[in-house]
């Protein structure tokens, strides 16, 4: 049983998913950012899928584990796409979209080929192994993308608040949880406090990006001068 | 030896996020002057200062909270919390760092008093709602 703190947790975490798509609904946001809101619906179903998984199969059941994992696999290969489309925003006025989306795909079946390379000779159940590596990879090809697309905000002198705020929230994301699966590499006692962690990094995000599209106007314009630590 | 990596990378890669996303939740404040009345009431009359954070934060929590704004306090002050430990640590070192990370928890202290104006004025109008029904 995950316990009280897991299910109010839980029910935080699809609540604020939720949230995102309501508060760009009401703050006409759906459409500029789509592939950000498509994740963030994708996600709270894939939360109900799960509480219906674990309450059917219990949480230690195969099907619960199978389901968790693939769906993971499947949310980040989303985020990656809605990352991508920050970088599409960022890049719109030089007409290098084109070349962003051909460069996310190709990243994208190199991390593929790179996690299969890693896990066919180490084990057994291969394809649940590679859904595994695969999303811990592009947890980290996401963290370095996110920091050059904000390297990229920075030289590019982007002024927008709302999309300042939504990539930085992603880059607290991305960071957080690719620190958190390196911490459970190497030591492996920390994985029951990941297990407390995870749930809790994955609530940052919507309530940041709801935060991003409720209180921040479009027309917010912000020195991101003023924002680099490092210049 | 990867995952090491990976977490010395992902560790510093956090700490230049979330510094950049805290200045960008401080910095539209920065520019918003303090009322008369939250002068008067935290003696705030020229610029904020770090040592101020906790008296200003202790009159905020005295003010009818405004849901909307409960998760940018916990994050600012988290922010404080961890620019006072880079100031007893890695400040020894790098100097320069000292100055940088007084002048920030400033900055945080002029944030949590622009906030405490927000609900100050959201408190009157409540309480004008209450006398006018």
């Amino acid at each position: 049983m995950p316990g009280l703190f897991g299910y109010v947790v839980w029910l935080l975490g699809a609540l604020l998913e939720a949230a995102v798509v309501v508060c760009a609904i009401k703050r006409k946001a759906l459409r500029p950012y789509l592939f950000l809101n498509f994740y963030m619906a994708a996600s709270f179903l894939v939360t109900l899928g799960r509480y219906y998984m674990f309450a059917h199969f219990g949480l230690a059941s195969s099907q619960y584990v199978y389901f968790y994992f693939y769906t993971d696999a499947l949310l980040t290969i989303i985020l990656y796409f809605a990352l991508t489309s920050l970088f599409s925003r960022v890049f719109s006025e030089m007409g290098a979209e084109q070349y962003v989306k051909l460069g996310a795909v190709l990243l994208l079946g190199g991390t593929a080929v790179f996690s299969y390379a890693v896990v066919q000779q180490s084990s057994t159940k291969l394809v649940t192994h590679f859904v595994f590596e695969m999303s811990q990879n592009l947890y980290f090809v996401g963290v370095v993308l996110t920091y050059v697309l904000w390297v990229a905000v920075l030289k590019l002198r982007e002024t927008r608040t709302r999309l300042i705020q939504l990539v930085l929230s992603l880059g607290v994301y991305f960071s957080l949880l690719t620190a958190s699966y390196a911490l459970g590499n190497l030591f492996h006692g920390f994985e029951s406090f990941s297990q407390i962690l995870t749930p809790l990094v994955g609530c940052f995000l919507p309530a940041a990006w709801s935060y991003a599209f409720w209180r921040i106007p479009e027309e917010a314009r912000l020195a991101t001068a003023r924002l680099a630590v490092i210049r | 030896m990867m995952a090491a990596f990976i977490l010395v990378c992902s560790v510093i890669f956090l700490l230049q996020f979330f510094i950049s996303y805290c200045r960008s939740l401080i910095a539209a404040s920065v520019r918003e002057p303090l009322s008369q009345e939250v002068q008067e009431v935290t003696g705030l009359t020229r610029a904020a200062t770090e040592e101020e954070f906790a008296r200003v934060v202790q009159l905020l929590q005295l003010c009818p909270e405004r849901p909307e704004e409960r998760g940018e306090i916990s994050l600012i002050r988290t922010y404080f919390r961890m620019l006072g430990v880079i100031r007893s640590t890695i400040a020894k070192i790098v100097p320069s760092l000292e100055r940088w990370a007084s002048a920030e928890r400033g900055q945080c202290t002029h944030f949590v008093a622009v906030v405490l104006g927000r609900r100050i004025a959201f408190s009157r109008n409540l309480f004008a709602q209450q006398i006018s029904g």
